[in-house]
């Protein structure tokens, strides 16, 4: 499925099916359920960064006549997982917000005054808080017994270094050997947070003998289940976790934070339990995206051949080992540009910070702003334009990836040479104005997807799906189930039921939904068509062979009949019972998207602030079955990204507290802070996917990145390396020029 | 949240009483914005006094003497009234800069002064334009000059019992006019990083006569910069002039390194803010 | 300590509701009178998910005390549209994907109605700057800034 197809239904505009609930309120997210005899519960959590707990006394709070239970570590069931320190501490405090225990009680303000009465023993320790203070020789440790993995020699004593992995194709030494310029840079990038607008909440009941149930948003309600039951040792049989609309994922909201403590004290009270996060508990205690030091070289010969390329990341993993992207940073750094001699080695590194999360491509971010803000400075230095240079090197089919597979069909040049024809491109800049362009790239991933379509007896179906719904993929999987069955859209009404009625469906994460939920979701419909067609047969008294299905009708093609869906439908019993189509499947051949983005930024010179003043993002999409929610991860994803560039980081004072808890100091862009995002799909698509699809939520906040780095380099004349560029350092850089 | 005790009064009278015989801790409400924020951490027991129902307190009221402001007027209300923008649009900007639309619909000028933060932004505009806070006590009335109102980080010289009752700013000389600009890292929402409020008066050739040069966010409490001033004065505020009253206002500040802003950054950026608030006041009082 | 009796017109029912002199008009909201349209993303002020118009003001409902709305008029997201109809706004934001997640949306509709009352004709720029206390994470604010302007050309149109 190479060239463009006409389809009827994917590829149109429609009004998303949980639209109208959206847009009046109506729609229930994970803090919107109170059920009869609920009562609040509160956390406990550390005020220090790194401190040892010799004690927590809990007495003077469960004296309180409104406290219903209280909960430590020690009421984990299941205390040797490794997940249920982050839950509840045991032994160590470990970053500044840390949970200690906590509290159940009739009302939230009882909650609160019944957290104040907690006493807890802390021996504060010394926090580490940077790559450089956790690898220094004197550094106190965090994890007494962590040996680095991964190195050459295994260390003989413990450090804060989780893990080293290393990549290398060819044979940089000779690459480098081969070249004119060679440049190498260090870059910084800061910690920073998905800001999710909705903080994390759950309302729960623990029943004894028949199904507990948990309601939360969450990106993946199966991971929920399986987390929680493992920490309370439940069968997952016993355990229902409804998704409920979910305000913001962004990777953040894979991790289970509050369920488990919440169950422990629904069961410990006998009443279901609501808890949420207050904005500054989300910025504390959920997890943040990798705070990083890479250093990247590049070498290239004159006519703009790169010959090879090299980088050592530092990753932060937070206050548990190996949590860091580390992985995924290493694989996509390089992966734009066909160059025979790559070679990338990377750290895990802990810290006294929150346990690192996933934000959207993971770990890519980091990585690729080193490697695309080098390539912009090395095609200056050649005299190359950005663009050209990069399509003289770019990555396309068959280019051996340094991770290992080769890239099929990919659309990396076509995305290049969007840009070079934009609009933007084109235009002329003016004074103190910059412009920087950045490539970048994600594979996205497959797994697993359990579809059920049920089709009704009026000939209407629904299609129930497991994949939490983050940015609108319920409409794309109306289309594509009537794409497959060649009946009008609003035919079909799409789901996300609960995990008692759908077998497991992967996170929704990885750009996977409309990759293999969507595949899922058309396997169902296919298998519909496939019975549609026998039971037509059978009424016709023919076989299934004789049977066309063709634009929502049953025909006959050996002699007199059509049949509709609604006949079927209404007949189905009498011709062997309910239709219903199934899709369980591991989606293969996910197929990576790769962006490009132009950012042109004006710097007042005076005070070093930037302003974004136009922003151009093109992606390839594949194909794309919504274009209006494509786009919206385009822009989405550029609009996080330039936060990332420009204002976004968490400021930590010397005691390693995090200052900026909020939305007030913690910058994330504001309508009047961005121009128009023109958004520009490309459309190579994956054959792998009966559409054609690539995910296509995640590049897109790769490329601002070095895109606004290297626009707000240009627009002062200083190579700026750290991010973010807020106005203070851009000042302080033009001041000492 | 903690137990809060709720009156809200009809009068300036009822008030003061309140505020005096108050056996707790007592706060005064006018749009909240800033004291709803800062009650999630209250420890103990408060007594929470909204004035919003005295109407002196929530009147705006321009005459040839000048603007009487009632101290809870909301600045989306306030920052509505072209009259008033046309005396002080100085004054008006520095108020419509807090915070966001739906800030705007509740804050206030008074509230802004009395929660008296370094940074707060119609303080330098008030300063500058010699507004007169008038405070009503059991034993009576008095005035103290804007200027003089704010003591510290979060402090004011009201005593217990005492409330902000008026604000009361002079009609400007002829020629004259004021303007506010502050710096943020972003477009809207954030809290000044440096601020800057210049009132300028201008002679019939252009030529500066007065001038009030006052820096916030950049010291404990908004400062009056005389020595800015008289690098305006006398001149027509040609770029050697304006550098000068930069400098002085930059040498003036005794900022932080915090969150938002290096020392560095806000002694060299609330010069350039001077220089450009200058400007645009003589613009304004040159018409 | 004994609760509030307050008494407000909510959408233009009068309702009665019980509070604690320190509990805001957001919690009353969601937690007294079923209203759970109105979200909760900072309790600061600081992110607009929690807008409402009080006495026809937009205001932040995290920064209003419930006991002040006594006898008051308060507009949420409940009472834009009719039950068979969407509001212009409303329809809008669903034909331009004006949303992603939807929780900034309910704080977005009731803004963008407070915006279009105010001024039936703003210029991208004015619309951007009135609805910077609505925070959104999902769209980078285009298309919500596209939406809005083309309801007020229908609005205008229309009136």
């Amino acid at each position: 499925m190479s060239e463009a197809q006409d389809y009827k239904y994917i590829g149109q505009r429609t009004i998303r099916p949980d639209g109208y609930d959206k847009v009046t309120g109506r729609a229930n997210y994970a803090a919107d359920l109170a059920l009869p005899g609920m009562i609040w519960a509160k956390v406990l959590r550390s005020p220090h960064a790194h401190a040892r707990i010799r004690s927590i006394d809990t007495s003077k709070a469960e004296a309180l006549p409104d406290v219903m239970a209280v909960a430590t570590h020690v009421d984990i069931p299941n205390q040797a997982n490794p997940g249920a320190i982050n839950i509840l501490a045991k032994d160590k405090a470990l970053y500044h917000g840390h949970a200690i225990a906590g509290v159940a009680a009739k009302t939230e303000a009882a909650a609160e005054a019944a957290l104040a009465l907690i006493e807890v023993d802390y021996e504060v320790l010394p926090p580490i808080m940077s790559i450089e203070d956790a690898m220094a020789d004197s550094a106190a440790l965090i994890h007494e017994d962590l040996i680095t993995k991964g190195m050459a020699e295994q260390p003989t004593s413990p450090s804060n270094v989780s893990s080293r992995m290393e990549m290398n194709k060819g044979d940089v030494a000779a690459g480098f050997a081969e070249a004119d310029v060679i440049l190498e840079r260090e870059f910084r990038t800061p910690t920073v947070h998905q800001g999710y607008i909705e903080p994390h909440a759950c309302t729960v009941r623990f029943d004894e003998d028949g199904q507990s149930m948990i309601w939360c948003s969450t990106q993946g309600h199966f991971g929920v289940r399986a987390t929680t039951a493992a920490l309370l040792n439940l069968e997952h049989s016993k355990l229902k976790v409804i998704a409920s609309e979910i305000g913001g994922g962004f990777g953040g909201k894979t991790v289970v934070y509050l369920e488990p403590l919440a169950l422990i004290l629904s069961k410990k009270s006998g009443r279901p339990v609501k808890i949420q996060m207050d904005r500054d508990e989300v910025f504390k205690a959920s997890g943040p995206g990798s705070a990083t030091r890479n250093k990247v070289k590049i070498g290239a010969k004159k006519d703009g051949t790169i010959t090879a390329m090299e980088a050592h990341l530092y990753y932060e993993s937070g206050a548990f080992p190996g949590a860091a992207p580390l992985g995924p940073g290493c694989m996509t750094i390089f992966t734009p540009y066909d160059v025979p001699n790559q070679y990338v080695e990377g750290f895990d590194v802990v810290v006294n910070k929150a346990k690192v999360a996933a934000y959207r491509a993971p770990g890519a971010p980091q990585s690729e702003y080193a490697c695309e803000m080098l390539i912009n400075e090395l095609a200056d230095e050649l005299g190359i334009d950005p663009i050209d240079f990069r399509l003289q090197n770019a990555a396309k089919e068959d280019t051996q990836t340094l991770y290992g597979p080769k890239l099929k069909a990919v659309g990396l040049v076509e995305c290049l040479e969007a840009a070079k024809n934009s609009a933007q491109y084109k235009s002329a800049l003016e004074k103190n104005q910059g412009r920087g362009v950045s490539s970048g790239f994600w594979f996205n991933i497959g797994g697993v997807s359990s579809v059920i379509i049920n089709m009704n007896e009026d000939g209407t179906g629904t299609i129930l799906e497991g994949s939490p719904d983050i940015g609108g993929s319920r409409a794309s999987m109306q289309m594509m189930a009537a794409e497959e069955l060649q009946m009008p859209t609003d035919t079909f009404s799409a789901i996300i039921p609960d995990t008692a009625h759908i077998a497991h469906s992967d996170t929704t994460g990885g750009s996977r939904t409309t990759f293999a939920t969507g595949m899922a979701v058309v396997e169902a419909a296919a298998d519909i068509v496939t019975q549609f067609k026998e039971r037509a047969a059978a009424v016709w008294n023919v076989t299934p062979e004789q049977v066309e299905w063709k634009d929502g009708v049953a025909i006959n093609i050996s002699g007199d009949g059509k049949m509709t869906a609604a006949e079927i439908c209404a007949a189905a019993g009498r011709t062997g019972g309910q239709i219903t189509g199934l899709g369980n499947i591991n989606a293969r051949g996910a197929g990576p998207s790769f962006a490009v983005h132009i950012a042109d930024i004006e710097v007042d010179t005076d005070t070093g602030k930037s302003d974004v003043i136009r922003y151009t993002a093109i992606q390839d999409a594949g194909k794309a079955i919504h274009p209006g929610y494509v786009e919206g991860q385009y822009q989405g994803g550029a609009a996080q990204g330039i936060g990332w560039a420009l204002n976004e980081e968490y400021i930590f004072n010397k005691d390693g507290l995090l200052e900026n808890p909020g939305f007030l100091d913690y910058r994330i862009p504001l309508a009047s802070d961005l121009p128009m995002i023109e958004a520009i799909i490309v459309e190579v698509p994956n054959s792998f996917h009966p559409f054609g699809v690539r995910g296509v939520g995640e590049t897109g906040i790769i490329p601002p990145l070095a895109a606004c780095g290297t626009a707000v380099s240009k627009a002062i004349g200083i190579r700026m390396s750290e991010l973010p560029l807020s106005p203070p350092r851009v000042l302080k850089a033009i001041l000492e020029a | 949240m903690v137990s809060v005790v709720f009156e809200a009064p009809d009068s300036i009278e009822g008030a003061v009483n309140l505020l005096a015989n108050s056996k707790i801790k007592t706060n005064v409400l006018a749009g909240g914005t800033d004291l709803i924020i800062q009650m999630q951490g209250f420890k103990e027991e408060r007594l929470v006094v909204d004035v919003k129902k005295i109407p002196s307190m929530m009147q705006a009221t321009l005459s040839d003497d000048g603007l009487s402001l009632g101290p809870s007027v909301p600045c989306a209300e306030l920052t509505a009234r072209e009259d008033i923008k046309d005396v002080y649009p100085g004054l008006v900007e520095s108020a419509y800069l807090i915070g966001s639309t739906q800030v705007q619909g509740r804050c206030s000028v008074g509230g802004n002064l009395c929660n008296s933060s370094p940074a707060a932004d119609t303080i330098p505009a008030l300063i500058a334009n010699n507004a007169q806070c008038v405070i009503v006590g059991l034993n009576g009335e008095r005035s103290v000059a804007a200027e003089d109102f704010v003591a510290g980080v979060g402090q004011n010289i009201m005593e217990k019992g005492e409330l902000l009752a008026k604000i009361n700013i002079p009609r400007p000389a002829a020629n004259t006019s004021d303007a506010y600009l502050r710096f943020i890292p972003r477009t809207e929402m954030d809290i000044a990083v440096a601020g800057a409020g210049v009132s300028i008066t201008l002679d019939a050739d252009g030529t500066c006569t007065a001038a009030r040069v006052v820096i916030g966010a950049v010291a404990i409490t908004a400062l009056l910069v005389p020595d800015a001033a008289a690098a305006l004065i006398g001149t027509k505020l040609d770029d050697g002039a304006l550098q000068a009253a930069a400098d002085a206002a930059s040498a003036a500040s005794k900022p932080i390194t915090d969150r938002r802003g290096t020392v560095e950054f806000r002694t060299h950026v609330v010069g350039v803010l001077v220089k450009r608030a200058a400007k645009i006041a003589a613009q304004r009082a040159g018409v | 300590m004994t609760k509030s009796h307050i008494t407000a017109t909510i959408n233009g029912d009068v309702r009665e509701f019980l509070c604690e002199p320190s509990d805001t008009l957001l919690q009353s909201l969601r937690d007294e009178l079923g209203l759970t349209g109105t979200k909760e993303g900072c309790g600061s002020g600081d992110c607009g998910a929690c807008s409402v118009t009080l006495n026809g003001r937009l205001v932040c409902s995290c920064l209003v005390l419930a006991v002040e709305v006594d006898g008051a008029e308060v507009g949420t997201v409940e009472g834009i549209g009719e039950p068979d109809k969407l509001h212009v706004i409303q329809q809008k934001f669903l034909e331009h994907a004006a949303l992603q997640c939807g929780i900034c949306t309910p704080g977005l509709i009731v803004s963008t109605k407070a915006l279009l009352e105010e001024n039936p004709a703003p210029t991208e720029e004015e619309a951007r700057y009135y609805l910077a206390g609505n925070l959104c994470r999902c769209t980078g604010y285009d298309k919500i800034i596209k939406a809005v302007m083309d309801a007020a050309e229908t609005m205008r149109g229309a009136a």
